[in-house]
């Protein structure tokens, strides 16, 4: 109880600076954000109030339901492949492979490539490899875009979710494993009946990474495709800020700041069922 | 006969054990093909870089040394963009190490309405997309004059960076000073400490491991950012390296692709030595700082 009293007097320094930055940098901007989709405006100081016009408009917005459309293909193929092909890589370097140690390292690695690199090092990548198989380059071929983008995700966010999922499967019980052993189990019942079970959290968490950062994409979007050809490859990030820094007209910034509150609404009701989903099945060890 | 039923599946397996091992390697070398093929297309001359000759290897005709890293160096200004990409990266994660720890221990050990809501708020920035405030917040960010201190500068985006990565910090540190004992901090406080010694003397030693992997994890996002920044700062005055890559790219013109090369392998060269050397605790910061989520 004293320390609550003691603590008490010492607010300013340990929560003001904080504090301060928290509302400069995130709360403030958010409140003004809200209000701000029911307004007109092409800066803070001129915004007039015209109620839902910006959400009615920014439903009607082709380019935003296709944004919307290509975003939702996108999120569900790569946070797919990501988490199988991240748990297969994690089973076999839990496994006594030799050399797992480096593999683990390459893995890894792409995570610390920025997006606005990464996207390049494809681009000049893939182009080069349609320009040998005979077919048109990044910027007329949304095809190659779309599954550009995913190969490019994959290759970033695997080693993410590796290092992840190895770390579940490290604290699974040994104790588990050798009773199934010795009870005749398989190693694919042991994979599917235990290992899985016992990782439930590792993989509530790489669900919930690989969605949302698939859901928020904007740098490799942009630097890989930039939406082209023809908006074909712009997902819901990048539709947002173009709405915002593309377009003249004085009615599309608050369209833009509509869109990124029904972005913003997306995001949090995919996070919380996916949590919800995942958490109902994790077992207690 | 008996030595022979056991060796066999032994054998088998060790055979088993050395294919999986060819095939990662295999893997890895596919792996690293990106970053490889990037190298050596910046050691070639401009014409052997082209779309359909980004494949080939250099040859003595198309190796140009290290001509396009002076290039990048010299015309592109990429010593400068380095300097601002870790000045932004250094402060930003100070400020964010020192401040959050601290307002993560006092929220944590203060029961109380404001505190729930403090956690609260920064679970919940943790999940909402740049998108929704980057405009206001750039436009504060320009505006916000506090007795002459401006924030649209490279030495004071630092604070920018505190306010919008602050919920994921907050949120590790909280977690970790939760599995603490308070009996150690109570009695500092007894014999006399003040908060502030009990904070640095006690508490921020324990807190060392959540602090390396919090450091790496901020590291990663500061210095690879690339919207925040360009909507902060005047991209016409200061350009940290993301900026500069998509503002050469982005530009209307032919851009040499010679010192793009350059630029890129300049980039992720420093962070790949970085992250070999101390891979053991950047692994172990991404295990510990993801057990919570």
């Amino acid at each position: 109880m004293t320390m609550d009293k003691i603590l008490k007097k010492w607010f300013p320094v340990f929560v003001i600076p904080t504090l301060a930055a928290f509302i400069i940098g995130f709360i403030w901007p958010f409140i003004q954000g809200v209000y701000l989709s029911f307004c007109q405006f092409t800066t803070v100081n001129n915004a007039v109030f015209n109620g839902i016009t910006n959400y009615q408009k920014a439903f009607t917005d082709e380019s935003f339901a296709n944004a919307f459309g290509f975003t939702v293909k996108f999120a569900i193929v790569s946070t797919i492949l990501i988490n199988i092909i991240a748990f297969i890589i994690a089973l076999a370097l839990t496994s006594n492979l030799k050399g797992k140690n480096i593999f683990r390292t390459v893995f890894f690695m792409p995570n610390l490539i920025g997006g606005i690199v990464l996207g390049y090092i494809w681009q000049i990548l893939l182009n080069a490899l349609m320009s040998a198989i005979g077919q048109p380059l990044l910027a007329l071929n949304s095809k190659a875009g779309y599954w550009g983008l995913i190969i490019l995700m994959c290759w970033q966010q695997i080693g993410y979710m590796m290092i992840i999922y190895i770390a579940g499967l490290q604290n699974v019980p040994q104790s588990l494993l050798e009773a199934a052993k010795i009870d005749g189990a398989s190693s694919l019942q042991t994979i599917f009946r235990i290992k899985i079970p016992m990782v439930m959290p590792s993989i509530t968490i790489c669900l919930f990474l690989s969605i949302t950062n698939s859901f928020k994409l904007f740098d490799q979007n942009l630097s890989l495709t930039a939406g082209e050809p023809a908006k074909a490859t712009e997902m819901l990030a990048l539709n947002i800020v173009n709405t915002f820094y593309a377009r003249a007209g004085a009615a599309w910034k608050g369209i833009g700041q509509a869109k990124a509150v029904i972005f913003f609404a997306i995001v949090i009701v995919i996070a919380l069922t996916q949590l919800y989903a995942t958490r109902s099945k994790e077992v207690d060890q | 006969m008996k030595t022979d039923k056991d060796k066999k599946p032994l054998q088998t397996k060790k055979i088993l054990g050395r294919i999986g091992t060819i095939v990662f390697a295999i893997i890895c070398a596919l792996y690293m093909y990106p970053v490889v093929m990037v190298i050596l297309n910046s050691l070639k001359v401009e014409s052997a870089i082209q779309t359909s000759r980004a494949f080939e290897f250099p040859t003595a005709e198309s190796f140009s040394g290290l001509e396009n890293y002076g290039k990048a160096i010299n015309s592109q200004g990429f010593l400068k963009s380095f300097g601002y990409s870790l000045f932004i990266t250094a402060s930003s994660v100070f400020l964010i190490l020192l401040c959050c720890s601290m307002f993560a221990w006092y929220i944590t050990r203060r029961k109380g309405i404001f505190s729930k809501i403090m956690y609260l708020l920064c679970a919940f920035s943790m999940v909402v997309p740049f998108q929704m405030v980057m405009f206001t917040l750039s436009q504060t960010a320009d505006r916000l004059n506090i007795f002459g201190l401006r924030f649209n500068t490279p030495w004071t985006i630092c604070f920018i960076y505190l306010g919008f990565g602050a919920g994921l910090a907050v949120f590790l540190f909280s977690g970790f000073i939760r599995s603490i004992p308070i009996e150690i901090e109570e009695a500092a406080l007894i014999d006399g400490c003040n908060p502030l010694q009990v904070f640095f003397k006690v508490v921020f030693p324990i807190l060392r491991p959540t602090m390396i992997s919090v450091g790496i994890l901020e590291t990663m996002w500061v210095w690879n950012d690339y919207l925040l920044p360009t909507l902060v700062l005047d991209i016409k005055k200061y350009r940290t390296i993301p900026m500069l890559i998509q503002y050469f790219r982005g530009s209307y013109g032919k851009v040499e692709m010679g010192p793009m090369m350059a630029s890129i392998v300049l980039t992720i060269l420093p962070v790949i030595l970085i992250y070999l050397l101390g891979q053991k605790h950047i692994i172990k910061g991404v295990m510990s700082g993801s057990v919570k989520g």
